[in-house]
């Protein structure tokens, strides 16, 4: 899996490519949190559109950076989810908690 | 019911065979003419079964995993991962959805998935010895 990312007017985007699985988890906490820290950003976009494949790794990735988002009075949500992640994450339950935009971005 | 493919895979407990046990399956099934969903659904089970053993079943070490798969004639695969490390000693706790012992990195929805993903999953463990996960799925025939 890949991260890029980008900071503008207090919002951090964060791209995701390839496939969250635990291997990839293990970095991608890490470097989602040092981009968090660094930027203290109001609000954080993860984008998703790139993101092939996801395990429940991913589940505890945006359940990480939901907590981290919250910590520091910011926002989290996560757009553009793909079909397979999609499900992981539909069948978790996790949309009780942190907003997920199945398709484009709308909004804020 | 007739078995007509199997294969039979054995690699360490690290974390980049969980892409490489992923890969592998989904080749496997191929065989049966899944559709992109279905062959998701098993890639995702396969996933979660394999990063078990890596994250509970060798906490700290490196140890052995067993993949093998079996293919019958009702267009069905069934999928055995394998472990010789801790086992689990409340299989039922385990398998509840959000419960881990894994800390915040793991979310806990692993057999939950595994579960929902596929038609059946079976999970034999014994402390101390290791633990076989069966997973079972009838692939729809399509016109």
């Amino acid at each position: 899996m890949k991260i890029s990312t980008s900071m503008s007017d207090g919002r951090l985007r964060l791209y995701l490519s390839g496939e969250l699985d635990h291997h990839a988890a293990k970095d991608g906490i890490q470097i989602i949190r040092r981009e968090i820290d660094r930027n203290l950003p109001r609000d954080c976009v993860m984008d998703l559109r790139e993101l092939t494949f996801m395990d429940s790794s991913g589940i505890a990735v945006l359940l990480g950076t939901h907590k981290q988002m919250r910590e520091i009075g910011g926002r989290f949500w996560a757009v553009n989810v793909q079909k397979q992640p999609m499900k992981v994450l539909n069948a978790s339950g996790i949309y009780r908690i942190v907003e997920i935009v199945e398709g484009e971005e709308i909004g804020i | 019911m007739k078995e007509d493919n199997y294969i039979k895979l054995e690699f360490p407990s690290k974390s980049n065979n969980e892409g490489f046990a992923r890969a592998v399956i989904a080749c496997f099934a191929a065989q049966l003419d899944p559709t992109l969903e279905e062959l998701n659904d098993i890639k995702t089970a396969v996933s979660e079964a394999v990063t078990n053993c890596i994250v509970h079943a060798y906490p700290d070490t490196l140890g052995k995993i067993s993949l093998r798969a079996r293919i019958f004639s009702d267009n069905a695969i069934e999928i055995t991962i394998r472990d010789w490390g801790m086992g689990i000693d409340d299989i039922e706790r385990a398998r509840e959805p959000m419960f881990t012992t894994g800390g915040q990195e793991r979310s806990g929805m692993g057999f939950t998935i595994m579960e929902s993903f596929m038609d059946k999953l079976r999970v034999r463990s014994t402390v101390g010895k290791g633990t076989t996960v069966t997973l079972r799925r009838t692939i729809s025939v399509r016109a």
